[in-house]
Parts: structure tokens; C-alpha cells; sequence
């Protein structure tokens, strides 16, 4: 099975990164990019069968250690 | 004094950090991630700048899960001190040991340059040696030094005097330009500017050297 976490800076923390990007976007023309925000995607093989279970699992996985979550927020999918 | 050095795949500040303790009179063990206790009889813990594991996932993330952390915290809860300096601060900011959190530069750039810094207090073991108000030179040399911390995070720090300084002008877009804080107990401080690389002459400056003296004095009488 396997599990893809989606890691983002939470709303209200800056994200320079993003801001690089929505700048760059304005450059080469595209208009009307009124927000860039950049996250991280995690793709997680697991031995589980179990999606609840293993749902639960990654989410631990995102406490402990995926995520920070004094800034960032995270989901996790089951594929 | 008794300082161990944390050492991390990665680090590259740890053999100077051990250099400006003993200048201050400290024997210093340096030890091993993989450890799982710290030497006998250390009154402070020096956690390195560098790039721990390469900076993967987060600055400072995985050191922080590593297995010497347990005594780390241990050690801080017993009200041992601990020095984080750089990609330390991030590593004590991800352990929780410190409050906020350590983010890219706001200008996206690698800032390397001595600059300048007001010691916000000299209400600490760390920074007895400076008055408050103060004008201290350290290097910085990060990527990641924009600290962030949630408002009433902030207000506690400002409230309890646990800014320990700030950079005299906005280089990486800090909040309120902080450049390191103290614990609640004042006995762990985390900053992103290198006190050890100002801290003999011949390395051009010695701003740092009187935190580490003053360290050295207060272990004594601790």
C-alpha cells in the first residue's frame, strides 16, 4: 500500500519560496498569480493492508517526524 | 566546566564550538549522534552549526530525532545548560526545547558576514558578560535563520526577557529581528549568529569569547 503526505506551510507563516515563484511567474508574463504557496510531497511504501490503519500510522509519522507542526500542516492519502 | 560537543553527520562548527570552550577553561568530550547518554558530569551541552544529515526534510529535523536527544532533554530538564549555535538553534527548536521554528531567509539568499547584534539581556549565565544594549560582531553563515514563533509566543519571550539578541539591522527577516532566545529556566540558549567564530582575535574578533567565560564562571558556582 501506499500513502502520499502533502506537507504545507500553514496559512499566516510566509513562504519566501512561494513568493520567489509568484514573482518569477510575473516575470516571464503569466498574470494574475495572486498567490504561490510551496509544500513537499512524501511518498510512503508500507506493508500494511489496512488503509484506516495505515492511514493512522502515517498520520504518527507526520507528528513525530514528517511535519513541524509549529509551521506546517500536513494530509495524508492512502493510493 | 564540562561542555560535550554534539557531533552530527554533517556538522562542521563542532571542532571550533570545543576550541572556544576550552579557550574558556572547559574540558569538552565530544560526542557521537548515535550515543545514547552524555558523559558524566557535563554541566553543558554544545550543540553545532553545520548541516546535520545534509538539511533533509527541515533544517535540524533529523538530528533532533536522534538517539542523543533523549539525554539531551534529559539533561535540560535536570536544568543543565545547552548551547545551540546555528544549525543547533534549529535543532533545538525542532527537539521543542525552544519555542518557534526556523524558516528560509526572506531574501532567499545564503547570508554569511559578521554582523552587528544588541544583547538584548544580560540577565543569564550566557550573557552576564555583555550590559544590556550592547553592541556585539558575530558571524552569521545561514539559509535558514528567519525565525518565526507564533504572537503569543513572541509576547512571552518579550515579557520574560528571553530575547537574548537581536541583529542590529533586519538581514533575514526574523520576527522582530531576533537572533536568539533563552529558555523559560535561562539555562539553554539557541542562536542563529556564531559566538565561537568571534571568540579569538586571531579569527577576527572576540565578541563571543566573554559568553563562553561567563558560562565557565557560572558552572563553577552552579
Amino acid at each position: 500500500m501506499k500513502a502520499r503526505v502533502h506537507i504545507m506551510l500553514k496559512n499566516g507563516v510566509l513562504d519566501p519560496q512561494g513568493e520567489a515563484i509568484r514573482h518569477a511567474l510575473g516575470t516571464l508574463g503569466f498574470e494574475g498569480v495572486e498567490g504561490v504557496r510551496q509544500g513537499k510531497v512524501i511518498d510512503i511504501e508500507l506493508a500494511a493492508t489496512d488503509a484506516a490503519a495505515a492511514e493512522a500510522e502515517v498520520g504518527k509519522m507526520c507528528e513525530a517526524l514528517l511535519a513541524n507542526t509549529v509551521i506546517e500542516s500536513y494530509s495524508v492519502e492512502i493510493l | 566546566m564540562k561542555a560535550a560537543v554534539l557531533v552530527f553527520p554533517g556538522s562542521n562548527c563542532d571542532r571550533d564550538l570545543a576550541v572556544a570552550f576550552r579557550q574558556a577553561g572547559a574540558d569538552v568530550e565530544m560526542v557521537w549522534h548515535k550515543d545514547t547518554r552524555l558523559p558524566d558530569g557535563v554541566d553543558i551541552v554544545g550543540i553545532p552549526g553545520g548541516f546535520s544529515f545534509g538539511d533533509y526534510l527541515r533544517c535540524g529535523a533529523i538530528a533532533a530525532r536522534s538517539p542523543i536527544v533523549g539525554a539531551l532533554k534529559a539533561h535540560v530538564e535536570r536544568g543543565g545548560y545547552a548551547l545551540g549555535i546555528c544549525n543547533g538553534f534549529q535543532v533545538l527548536v525542532e527537539t521543542g526545547i525552544l519555542p518557534g521554528a526556523l524558516i528560509r531567509n526572506a531574501g532567499l539568499k545564503f547570508i554569511c558576514k559578521p554582523v552587528d547584534l544588541t544583547v538584548e539581556t544580560a540577565a543569564s549565565d550566557f550573557t552576564n558578560g555583555y550590559t544590556k544594549g550592547q553592541t556585539v560582531t558575530f558571524p552569521v553563515a545561514h539559509h535558514d535563520g528567519n525565525y518565526i514563533a507564533k504572537s503569543d509566543t513572541l509576547a512571552a519571550l518579550n515579557d520574560q526577557d528571553r530575547v537574548a539578541f537581536r541583529y542590529g539591522s533586519d538581514i533575514n527577516g526574523s520576527a522582530e529581528s531576533i537572533a536568539g532566545i533563552l529558555s523559560e529556566n535561562r539555562r539553554v540558549l539557541g542562536l542563529m549568529p556564531h559566538p565561537e567564530r568571534a571568540a579569538d582575535p586571531v579569527l577576527g574578533g572576540q565578541d563571543g569569547a566573554n559568553l563562553f567565560r561567563s558560562l565557565a564562571i557560572a558552572s563553577v558556582t552552579a
